[in-house]
């Protein structure tokens, strides 16, 4: 009897699409590419900005026109998508006892998502809005 | 017996005779309260006992039997083929070369476990007249979750960053590191950092969670990990803050 191990082949591409959970992992990789592309987005709206006012007004123009709006809705799915699957894993990266007793998974999670809420609100009153 | 009958194909290689794997269907009968292992017990028993492959205890305890059962992996002794179709597909674990039919080679599991030194490193030698390692219920909570891991390597197949890197020490070995630093009574963290805290250490897991999906034991590999990469970034900066500090 010889020995004559076979090599599972390593799959390089499409594995993500083998199992759910693969596909959703990508996902939420793929995500920080939307979330980067709207942050370059936000930059150059600052650059305009700093211009004039009518390169200000022209660089909102393109963003509120069919595109920027379609763009600004999937980066906007996408960051949501990102926020809740990176929300949901936290009580692994961070168990929390409180006088030797663990922390449900639960209570962490609504606690970032507590986090989240006041830091939205106080970027919107911060941002003027009513 | 009952009349009920499914079909099970198995993955076969014979590397005497074969160049490539196939797979090869078996009508086995089987009761409700059959597990998938009894199904390929029945086969090796009554249909071709030149099938090969691994088992023990029947009961999730010894790890053996851990294999692909339609492309998921579990341990066949705790898969219950009234959960599955009537048609179920065996394939030895994925990401581990294939030593003969359902048996992999575990040759590279076994050299990373015994890199994370998976045990307790003593400060000095004891012996059994010198008494117990004393510890409390609330340090023993901090690691229990991750000693009940029984080296199935379901993680392994799981796993689809050591399907694209075999350097990658992988969820098993690093849960066990982790284990062993969070005990009170073992001082081996530094000497485990150099597999642990490297890139084919914690920082090739990109956080997938299919280890912890998978694991049987729920040993939760991926937060062992992920609390294990936390734990390096916080000795990389006493390192270069307080050196003396260093274990």
């Amino acid at each position: 009897m010889t020995r004559r191990p076979y090599l599972q082949k390593p799959q390089r591409f499409g594995w993500w699409f083998r199992q759910a959970r693969y596909t959703r992992y990508m996902l939420r990789e793929v995500s920080s590419l939307f979330i980067g592309a709207y942050t370059l987005v936000l930059i150059v709206g600052l650059y305009r900005l700093s211009q004039s006012q009518v390169a200000y007004e022209s660089f909102l123009a393109n963003a509120m026109g069919t595109f920027g709006m379609l763009f600004a809705i999937v980066a906007l799915c996408f960051a949501i998508y990102h926020t809740y699957t990176w929300f949901v894993v936290t009580p692994k990266a961070m168990p929390i006892a409180i006088a030797g007793k663990r922390l449900p998974g639960a209570a962490i999670i609504a606690g970032h998502w507590a986090g989240f809420f006041i830091a939205s609100a106080l970027v919107w009153w911060l941002a003027g809005g009513n | 017996m009952s009349e009920r009958t499914l079909e099970l194909e198995i993955l076969r290689y014979n590397p005497d005779q074969d160049e490539a794997p196939y797979l090869q269907s078996y009508e086995v009968p089987y009761n409700d309260d059959w597990v998938v292992l009894d199904a390929i017990n029945y086969v090796k028993e009554n249909l071709d006992r030149t099938l090969s492959y691994r088992w023990s205890c029947h009961m999730a305890v010894c790890g053996s039997c851990g294999m692909l059962v339609n492309g998921e992996p579990s341990l066949s002794c705790s898969t219950f083929l009234r959960d599955l179709p009537n048609r179920i597909r065996i394939e030895p674990l994925q990401n581990f070369p294939i030593e003969r039919d359902l048996v992999v080679v575990m040759d590279d599991f076994m050299t990373k476990l015994s890199s994370v030194k998976p045990y307790i490193v003593s400060k000095e030698e004891k012996n059994p007249d010198d008494g117990e390692h004393l510890q409390s219920p609330a340090e023993l909570a901090q690691f229990k979750q991750f000693t009940a891991c029984i080296n199935c390597l379901l993680c392994y197949s799981a796993c689809p960053q050591y399907g694209l890197n075999e350097k990658f020490v992988g969820p098993a070995a690093l849960a066990l590191a982790h284990r062993y630093n969070l005990d009170t009574r073992d001082v081996g963290r530094s000497a485990r950092e150099e597999v642990v805290a490297s890139n084919p250490g914690v920082w090739e897991c990109s956080f997938v969670g299919a280890c912890s999906d998978v694991c049987p034991k729920t040993v939760d590999p991926a937060a062992a990990i992920q609390q294990a990469k936390i734990a390096a970034t916080g000795d990389y900066f006493l390192n270069f803050l307080m050196p003396w500090k260093r274990q």
